[in-house]
């Protein structure tokens, strides 16, 4: 599934996340990658520093725009306002796919600036659906919603996780950003079989994954994108390209965030299993 | 999924049942969401009692499943603090000049408190600063006796952060502005561009400790660690009082503070509020008489050399 509708029908290969102590490095150095993800909130601004350093990237490399604030699973409509903004930055850009989270995170304007997970509710579905719809035809590009780490579930849901991701994605006729290390986080905190997730989902809806690292506690484990990538997720994102096809990968590494040749070398490793699937179509 | 065991709150407090009919989901949201805004314990703990006077394990139990391993609450508390750690680790990068002058003994207790009376009404973190100045005038008890030194500090970060991330607009031309009558002319500043009336030169101290890349969000991780470790912070030293008058604005991409005489304010102040000209000027000579002509055209050649005007 190299393209499909849910990407903009782009093959896009391994990129990481564009990080603002990388900014020298790749301006100076000029490293040869094949994309960048960008925070697209970090750049809704409407000039100064931000800006300036994002076209200097644009002149060289491909960047696909992630988000962190849609929250399409919040109740109410959507913050046009904040779309407004998306859009001006999509044109900026020229975004293949937008990608934000499966999740909700503001309630009657307020903003908690995290990415809660949702009651998985036939509700709560329909709603984030018509939200995403509503979303992707203002900003005339193709979204992928991304599976978040949670670690709590409610006594109202109605079905799995990843059936609540395939109700939306189908409902919403969207992509899926397939995060494996996210399915492995929340397998260990809410007891799944992470395997059940990978394989039980649209796998033609699928547009891009993420990999990243996590920090193990004594009770729960946290998504905290500060560690390589370790096995279980390695093992996770190989059976996700079996199934899906050679799909977009973006290695995230958020904090204590080593040099980008690092960074860079991490992210690579996932060519080896991208390598053994060539594009596949997948049903 | 696994299933779990039944909310072990619910046996220890039969007072407590869960609801018959389950809320719909955004009933949930809005108390979960209530939950996690709420201010920690001073050991960075969920408070123990929720805003409705009942426990909050009894609370959390009613819209949360525990599991094996943790409790409803130990589940709404990691939401709980890392809503807080996110939201004060913000306002410490957005402001360290303030921390600065004040110390973590007050800073803390501040920006908790702005918290709670502004929870954040943007999608923008870079917006959650932005009501602190207005507040600190307010609440004068949470920084007295260094309330005025707090609240120039906190507006010149402020400020800072306008002119880092602000837009920018086509600056007018200046044989625009000489050939329009003054009676006429009215001018607006750039958006990035802040005029401050201070009691102290805090610009030093600020200076200090400007950073270059403010509050970039580095991640979509929407874990902030298990413990808040806040960065090392500088202590100011003594400021003595002396009013001090600023343009902040950005150059080039950079971010500077120019510095004004009372003249150069009155006159920037009176034009930024929509006076022309020629009434501006009108005042600036009533207040300042031995103001002169070329002073004002000196003024002014700066000041359309850096762009500062554009159309009203």
């Amino acid at each position: 599934m190299p393209a499909n509708p849910f990407n903009g029908h782009t093959d896009y290969g391994v990129g990481i996340g564009l990080r603002v102590p990388h900014y020298r490095h790749i301006l100076e150095k000029k490293p040869t990658i094949d994309w960048f993800e960008i925070i697209s909130e970090n750049f809704l601004v409407d000039g100064g520093r931000p800006l300036e350093i994002l076209d200097l990237i644009l002149e060289q490399y491909r960047v696909v725009q992630h988000g962190v604030a849609a929250y399409f699973g919040s109740p109410g409509p959507l913050d046009r306002g904040h779309l407004r903004k998306l859009k001006r930055l999509v044109k900026r850009t020229g975004t293949p796919w937008l990608s934000d989270h499966l999740c909700w995170g503001s309630v009657d304007g307020r903003f908690t600036h995290d990415l809660l997970p949702m009651p998985y509710t036939s509700e709560a579905a329909a709603h984030t659906a018509r939200k995403i719809r509503e979303a992707r035809d203002f900003l005339e590009v193709p979204i992928c919603v991304e599976n978040v780490s949670s670690y709590t579930e409610f006594h109202i849901s109605e079905m799995t996780e990843w059936e609540f991701l395939t109700e939306v994605s189908e409902q919403a006729d969207c992509g899926i950003l397939l995060d494996v290390n996210n399915i492995y986080v929340s397998s260990q905190n809410h007891g799944f079989n992470p395997l059940d997730y990978v394989e039980n989902i649209p796998h033609g809806r699928v547009g891009q994954i993420h990999i990243a690292g996590h920090s193990k506690f004594e009770r729960f484990i946290l998504d905290t994108h500060d560690h390589p990538v370790l096995d279980p997720v390695w093992n996770l994102y190989d059976r996700a390209i079996q199934l899906a096809g050679h799909t977009a990968t973006l290695l995230e590494w958020d904090d204590r965030i080593p040099s980008f040749n690092e960074v860079h070398h991490e992210a690579l490793k996932a060519t080896v299993y991208l390598e053994k699937k060539p594009a596949l179509a997948a049903a | 999924m696994k299933p779990s065991k039944p909310p072990f709150i619910l046996k220890k407090n039969p007072r407590s049942p869960r609801p018959e009919r389950s809320p719909r989901f955004e009933e949930v949201q809005r108390r979960m969401a209530s939950a996690i805004m709420r201010r920690l314990t001073p050991d960075e703990r969920t408070q123990p009692t929720d805003s409705d006077g009942r426990a909050t394990e009894v609370t959390a139990a009613e819209y949360i499943k525990p599991n094996d391993r943790l409790t409803s609450l130990e589940r709404l508390e990691i939401y709980n603090r890392q809503y807080w750690f996110r939201l004060l680790d913000c306002l410490i990068d957005d402001f360290p000049g303030l921390r600065a002058v004040l110390g973590d003994g007050r800073f803390y207790p501040l920006i908790i408190s702005y918290l709670e009376s502004h929870p954040s009404s943007s999608p923008l973190l870079g917006d959650l600063g932005k009501n602190l100045p207005a507040f600190i005038a307010g609440r004068k008890s949470l920084t007295a006796p260094h309330t005025w030194i707090a609240g120039d500090v906190a507006r010149l970060e402020w400020a800072q952060i306008v002119a880092f991330d602000r837009g920018g607009r086509p600056p007018l031309n200046p044989s625009l502005i000489a050939s329009t009558p003054p009676d006429k002319l009215t001018l607006r500043l750039q958006p990035h561009i802040t005029l401050l009336d201070l009691a102290y030169p805090v610009e030093a101290v600020v200076l200090r400790l400007l950073r270059k890349d403010r509050s970039l969000r580095n991640g979509s991780s929407n874990a902030v660690g298990e413990k808040h470790v806040p960065r090392k912070f500088a202590r100011a030293g003594r400021i003595s009082r002396r009013r001090t008058r600023l343009l902040v604005h950005r150059h080039e991409n950079s971010v500077y503070f120019k510095p004004l005489t009372q003249a150069q304010f009155l006159l920037l102040e009176k034009l930024a509020a929509g006076s022309t000209l020629a009434a501006a000027c009108d005042i600036l000579v009533e207040a300042f008489p031995s103001t002169k002509s070329e002073d004002v055209r000196s003024w002014f050649a700066s000041w359309q050399h850096f762009g500062f005007f554009i159309r009203r």
